[in-house]
């Protein structure tokens, strides 16, 4: 009985591996001849490029991310709940431990979208402030004269610079969303809101100390034009952090989660979102993304140093880190 | 029983494998030619999207559920008949092809879109004929044929023409029926149409529908317009094998007396909001 069980388990794991297979051959097999006019008559413009498993003209490319994300974005955060059981929320939380800003940071939150990186953010730092005050109201228990006046002096010139976080994203749609949570939480304070893209950002050299992007650098045409935009706003010494999905390294749990991937979460977005090919865009968007080893590479090579990456579930994501020096 | 089920999932392993065969013929079609535009898709049939047998069951229970939160989520309950009606499409299909006028329609495709209808045409038709009782249907309700979702995850092309066909129809048998679109007028539907076509998207609409109406409603429900559906639906002609855009101008009594379907009991009147 327990055997033919397993042989069962086997049964269902070969089958959905093998669908993949199928699927991702025969989708990979063909040109990209049928979409937009563009395609087949446009002779300067014929470099291509991948969506998902499809291969597009490049120039194809950001309009078809633009319109997912367009779709997607009033279901963005129940979608990232529901296909993530939530862990997301605990790779943020690991990017900002990763990240430790203090305060008077300034952050860039590229592809910010619905902002869940700022808010942490900002609530990471406001309780290093707070932190930071009791430290000193504790080891200033018993002040002398001297101390007081020395006090109302310094504190005037040395009040630190407000933590300010800037969310650029090329969806408006995505940025309305995060507006409209960031008003319902109350934090407007330090917070700014820029349509902007990540190939060409809107903002002069050496501005912010930190530059995140999380679970968007793989919809971005250009990695390495990405990844110079983010080398000259960082300041000297700045931080670049990225959290995106990777390469599972074990073998088991990466049939597992390919399984996961293909079968349940186009249906999860075709019931919570009403939207089957945005969901299978992105699963496949996740395969077309280098490994971790692979991109940090890319990032050393855009002229970055110290570099490093840290995997979480197994490789299901990575963060990557490194410094503008 | 282990066996059986092993069975079960080499059939369903080889129908999966006959699919992705097909559609990969269709791919091939596509990328050998250079002019497709949209026309070219990945799939059967513009729309289509294929799915594993795994996809369609989580599919299947995630829609029911969604459906069951959210009726007025229209493209949930569509998703469910798609999944779940496979057996009985294929009969609903097998009559239309043993029916003359059910075959013609199954060869010709006719669609019922505001493109393909003639509105003045109809509006011009004398009271009383089908042409124009539909189109006063659709004034008073304030619907149009237009909102009806596209199939996606039937796996046959002629199958899928079928579900189409069933959706465009709906409307239609509002009017045959009498039925404004309130929920009971939508309850009656659905019975009638369980006792039809057998979707089991019907049978749990039929049954469950009736979960969100008040007293006064049910008691009419269970007393006459149920029964009334349920034997309508039995003994009546089957609706999808009639070719309505070529009986526009017949009678509407006429009609139903062809297709074996009594007038209403209770004549229900015609609501702009979505009544409980």
């Amino acid at each position: 009985m327990a055997a033919s069980m397993r042989l069962l388990v086997k049964r269902v794991i070969r089958l959905s591996h093998r669908n993949f297979n199928a699927t991702a051959a025969g989708v990979s097999g063909r040109s990209g001849c049928c979409w937009g006019t563009a395609s087949c008559r446009c002779f300067s413009d014929d470099r291509s490029t991948h969506f998902g498993f499809e291969t597009v003209p490049e120039a194809e490319k950001a309009k078809r991310v633009y319109k997912v994300f367009e779709n997607v974005a009033q279901k963005y955060d129940i979608m990232n709940d529901a296909m993530s059981l939530g862990i997301h929320r605990l790779w943020k939380d690991s990017l900002l431990h990763v990240m430790n800003p203090q305060p008077g940071a300034q952050l860039l939150d590229v592809a910010g979208g619905t902002g869940d990186i700022a808010f942490r953010f900002l609530e990471y730092v406001r309780s290093q402030q707070e932190r930071q005050r009791r430290r000193s109201a504790r080891s200033m228990q018993t002040p002398s004269w001297k101390d007081i006046s020395n006090n109302y002096s310094t504190e005037e010139e040395e009040r630190p610079q407000e933590s300010k976080a800037v969310v650029c994203d090329i969806n408006k749609e995505m940025l309305k969303v995060g507006k409209q949570k960031g008003d319902s939480m109350g934090i407007s304070a330090g917070l700014s809101w820029v349509v902007g893209d990540a190939e060409e950002l809107p903002f002069d050299d050496d501005q912010f100390d930190i530059y995140t992007i999380a679970f968007g650098i793989r919809n971005v045409t250009h990695i390495d034009q990405a990844l110079q935009e983010a080398l000259r706003v960082l300041k000297p010494g700045g931080r670049f952090l990225c959290l995106e999905f990777s390469k599972v390294t074990n073998p088991v749990l990466a049939r597992l989660y390919d399984a996961y991937s293909f079968q349940m979460i186009p249906v999860l977005g075709e019931v919570i979102a009403g939207d089957w090919k945005s969901y299978q865009y992105l699963v496949e968007s996740i395969r077309k993304f280098p490994d971790q080893e692979a991109f940090k590479h890319m990032i050393e090579d855009a002229g970055f140093y110290c570099v490093q990456y840290y995997s979480f579930t197994g490789g299901v994501v990575a963060i990557h880190s490194g410094f503008k020096l | 029983m282990w066996s059986c089920l092993g069975k079960c999932f080499q059939r369903l392993n080889q129908r999966h494998y006959a699919l992705i065969c097909k559609v990969s013929c269709v791919q091939q079609l596509c990328s050998s030619s250079s002019e497709f535009t949209d026309s070219c898709y990945n799939g059967l049939y513009p729309g289509h999207i294929p799915t594993t047998p795994i996809q369609k069951a989580l599919l299947a229970v995630g829609s029911g559920v969604a459906a069951l939160q959210d009726p007025y989520r229209h493209d949930m309950v569509a998703v469910l008949g798609e999944t779940t009606g496979h057996l009985a499409l294929i009969n609903l299909r097998d009559r239309m092809r043993n029916d003359p006028e059910g075959y013609t329609i199954l060869i010709e495709r006719p669609r019922i879109r505001l493109s393909t209808l003639d509105l003045s045409k109809m509006a011009s038709l004398p009271d009383g004929s089908f042409g124009r009782e539909y189109l006063r249907f659709l004034e008073d309700n304030h619907v149009t044929p237009d909102t009806r979702a596209d199939v996606k995850f039937v796996d046959d092309e002629e199958l899928a023409y079928v579900m189409q066909r069933y959706r465009e129809v709906h409307d239609l048998l509002h009017t045959l029926l009498g039925m404004p679109t309130n929920m009971l007028g939508e309850v009656a539907v659905k019975w009638f149409e369980a006792a039809q076509t057998g979707l089991p998207m019907c049978a749990l609409g039929a049954v469950l529908g009736p979960l969100r109406l008040n007293t006064r409603r049910l008691q009419s429900l269970f007393t006459s317009l149920g029964p009334w559906a349920l034997q309508n639906g039995r003994r009546a002609h089957c609706v999808l094998s009639v070719f309505y855009e070529r009986r526009w101008e017949q009678s509407l009594e006429d009609l139903r007396q062809e297709l074996n379907i009594e007038p209403p009991p209770v004549i229900l009147a015609a609501s702009n909001n979505r009544s409980t």
